[in-house]
């Protein structure tokens, strides 16, 4: 590691060269091949997206402050929130982690110079540019009024909104997905460093390697499923329309087997972050390990066969919906696994709560809310009462934005000082976190007793005794802007200003804090050897934490404690 | 342009390379799988739920022209495995050969299909405002057929017709008669939805596959690939022999099941 550190003040500097100065102009950013540059494109067209859900988001809340509506007509609102899911989720939270985030340290932690195909991963990027250029143009004319969900016929026959630029521009979307977990999965596969095992591999890259399953496995159903949707508009082809005997709820079918497990490409990616982040700063090795990974696993394979609980009152047989209201609770189960075994991490752990850890423990709280009311929606009985009510909206924004979102702002805080190299403002930092905390729980905790109450999602006025709740969350709602607009603005500084952060701040054991911070655009100066358990703090001298023993004897991986 | 068997950064050894594009590969079939697989589903609900419509339909298909084109393809994908063989084994002039065959035999297939689009937009086959299963079988005999495939196509649609009919009848419709027809004219046009939609998509992906064989062609004539390196020929190999086995599937499903071979 050369030029980190001047002996005679301690204080860090930035290495020489690193993959930011390594070359400078547009050319260099908009034909790179490396892996942590497109990593930033995305994570600039991410949150650009973002900004543009969370425009609609705001302009529905601020609606909602009276019982008859405030700001836009009924038609109106239809599109707001279409538009605010469709950003949201196909354009925000799928890329977020695992483009961002995933693209950045996926090969660093596994010890490769790149991913497996870095051509690819760019034409990813300029694929997802494209089908958000489709969508933006639909927002930009007239807007959509199907709900993200494009249910068929609305979709296909009645709306007389800009539909088909915005299915073209999904279905084009869905390539980058596509692309980008198969980069992911081949990555894992065949670039591991030396040393580098199955099960010496970060929670983060088993967590990413099981979204990318679901991506690469997913993605191509509701490409053909788009795709016959839009033919039917377009040419009036009939294979939903049941004046030709199609059947619409087939639609509905096709479109959960992709988006239901779409919802565990959102969480899965944040759960890998919580697990990097939790034993950092318990100082102690994750509570098993091994658990933790099958459990990622195990979600991407039960997710797919959960779908149809999502339809328990548009029409199936009575039969197929028990068996999916027993399937919707064994997904739990790895869930779950997961919570235990971080708050199991926690115990007798010196734990510091820096700004990345309360993300974290933020995460496990909200996660958790958001589970357990979705099992009461995996309830036949329960979800005839519930279904379709606040009480979906609450469960759904405490697990995508609780949980994703929460473990996105948290990873990009952890892996801040390697992505730039530079420190942000610890104490703001710590404050913004807790705004968010606050202001997240107050927007979406009246909605659950809106749900329960029976106040109907998707529309545009309600009753006037449902007032306050309402205005409760608008208020939080406010509040949850402003924890997303400091981080923008605090990390948009710290990449100047920001205090130098070294190769590893924290200290944390994987390997992407054996290389400098910012990393060269090689990754490493040679390829690196593993010969350490992963989240072992303890033979690990070169740390420099106190009771270090020297390495050699291993502890074992996972179980320990 | 990289040059024979050049390593990529990312890479340390020529191996890894390999087997990182061929994984690349199969993982990518495993997307296409699962993409044809939605329509499949699709048809196979409605030829469940549809039968009589879906077999009068399937009969207008033209068996010949299907059965040429399936021998075309199986061609196609012998003389693609014989460019593989040719590259692993470093005969440098005859993998130009077998790839030009493979790229006619591909040819030959998408102009066959052009002659039966064509057909079917003849025929009133096409779905839209025009649509007309009766079309052929009218008495003025408008497609030219012979008198006993003329007197069949009649009598299978009458068939249809009282089928559909029936089912109209037992549900407690008035005017079963007129229900029948129509109901065979819509299912009917469902069929066709999905023909057109299921051979369009495959016929794409051998757009696509015709393409890449013009770059391997290029490639090959420099005397890129031999024993060392012949990645890509092995994985746009793989490719073609995936959309192949696409229509060994097609074929059946759509021009065979009810034929009346007679």
């Amino acid at each position: 590691m050369d030029g980190t550190t001047t002996a005679a003040t301690g204080e860090f500097q930035l290495p020489r060269e690193h993959y930011l100065n390594a070359k400078y102009g547009i050319r260099s950013w908009l034909l790179t091949t490396d892996h942590k540059r497109i990593a930033l494109l995305y994570l600039a067209s991410v949150t650009f997206f973002f900004f543009v859900g969370g425009i609609f988001a705001t302009l529905i809340r601020i609606h909602l402050l009276t019982p008859n509506g405030l700001l836009v007509t009924p038609e109106t609102y239809n599109k707001l929130f279409t538009m605010h899911g469709v950003a949201m989720i196909f354009f925000f939270l799928i890329p977020s982690i695992p483009a961002v985030l995933g693209n950045f340290l996926i090969p660093i932690m596994i010890g490769a110079k790149d991913l497996a195909f870095p051509k690819i991963n760019l034409l990813s990027w300029y694929i997802y540019l494209v089908g958000g250029c489709f969508v933006l143009y639909s927002f930009g004319t007239g807007g959509l009024d199907t709900g993200w969900t494009f249910y068929t016929p609305l979709s296909s026959i009645y709306s007389n909104s800009a539909v088909t630029p915005a299915v073209i521009g999904i279905f084009i979307n869905g390539f980058s997905s596509i692309l980008t977990g198969l980069n992911f999965l081949v990555t894992v596969h065949t670039m591991r460093a030396p040393g580098m095992t199955w099960f010496r591999l970060p929670l983060f890259v088993w967590a990413h390697y099981a979204t990318s399953l679901i991506m690469v496995l997913g993605t191509p159903v509701i490409a053909i499923t788009l795709l016959l949707a839009g033919l039917e508009r377009m040419f009036h082809f009939g294979f939903f329309n049941p004046a030709y005997g199609g059947d619409p709820i087939l639609f509905q079918h096709l479109f959960w087997f992709y988006s239901h497990p779409a919802v565990y490409i959102m969480i899965l990616p944040a759960m890998g972050v919580i697990s990097e982040i939790i034993p950092t700063f318990v100082r102690k090795p994750i509570f098993g390990y091994s658990f933790i990974a099958a459990s990622s696993i195990g979600i991407a394979v039960i997710g797919f066969i959960v779908w149809a609980h999502h339809m328990f009152v548009t029409g199936e047989a009575t039969y197929a919906a028990i068996a999916f209201s027993f399937l919707s609770y064994i997904v739990a189960v790895p869930s779950a696994v997961k919570v235990f075994n971080w708050t199991a991490t926690l115990y007798k752990g010196s734990i510091s709560y820096d700004t990345p850890m309360l993300y974290a423990l933020g995460f496990i709280g909200l996660f958790t809310i958001g589970g357990l009311t979705g099992l009461f929606l995996a309830c036949l009985g329960l979800d005839i009462h519930l279904h379709d009510t606040y009480f979906v909206i609450a469960h759904f924004h405490y697990i995508m934005v609780g949980g994703a979102v929460m473990g996105y702002v948290g990873g990009l805080h952890f892996w801040w000082p390697k992505i730039t190299g530079r420190l942000y403002p610890e104490y703001l930092a710590r404050a913004a976190a807790i705004i968010l905390f606050i202001g997240f729980n107050l927007t979406f905790f009246p909605q659950f007793i809106l749900g329960g109450l029976g106040s109907p999602r998707r529309y545009s006025n309600y009753p006037p005794e449902f007032q306050v709740l309402n205005v409760m969350s608008t208020a939080g709602a406010s509040i949850l802007a402003l924890g997303y607009l400091l981080p923008m603005v605090y990390l948009t500084w710290s990449m100047r200003y920001g205090k130098i952060a070294g190769p590893n701040p924290w200290p944390t054991t994987g390997l992407e804090w054996k290389t400098n911070s910012p990393p060269l655009t090689e990754n490493f100066h040679e390829t690196p050897v593993v010969d350490w358990e992963p989240y072992d703090f303890v033979h690990r001298p070169d740390l420099g934490l106190k009771g270090a023993k020297p390495p050699g004897k291993l502890a074992p991986a996972h179980g320990d404690d | 342009m990289h040059r024979t068997g050049e390593l990529f950064g990312q890479f340390k050894t020529l191996e890894q390379q390999k087997e990182t594009a061929t994984l690349g590969m199969w993982i990518f079939l495993v997307t296409e799988i699962l993409f044809f697989g939605g329509l499949f589903l699709t048809y196979t609900i409605n030829r469940h739920e549809f039968p009589s419509a879906f077999g009068v339909a399937g009969n207008m298909l033209d068996l010949n022209l299907g059965f040429a084109n399936t021998i075309v393809l199986i061609a196609s994908s012998f003389t693609m495995a014989m460019s593989v063989w040719s590259a692993e084994t470093s005969r440098k002039k005859a993998i130009v050969v077998w790839l030009i065959a493979t790229l006619v035999l591909g040819s030959v297939f998408l102009g066959i299909k052009v002659v039966e689009y064509k057909q079917k937009f003849d025929h009133h086959l096409v779905p839209g405002r025009n649509f007309d299963i009766t079309y052929c079988s009218n008495s003025r005999n408008p497609c030219g057929l012979n008198a006993k495939d003329f007197e069949n196509e009649q009598k299978e649609v009458r068939e249809a017709i009282e089928a559909e009919g029936d089912y109209a009848k037992e549900q407690g419709f008035s005017y079963p008669g007129t229900m029948g027809m129509t109901a065979v004219n819509a299912h009917a046009q469902l069929y066709f939805s999905l023909y057109f939609g299921m051979t369009g998509l495959h016929a794409l992906h051998m757009i696509v596959g015709a393409g890449l064989l013009l770059y391997l062609i290029l490639e090959a004539r420099k005397g890129r690939f031999d024993a060392n390196y012949n990645t890509p020929v092995e994985n746009i190999g793989l490719y073609w022999h995936f959309v192949d086995i696409v229509w060994i599937f097609l074929f059946p499903l759509l021009y065979l099941i009810n034929r009346h071979l007679i």
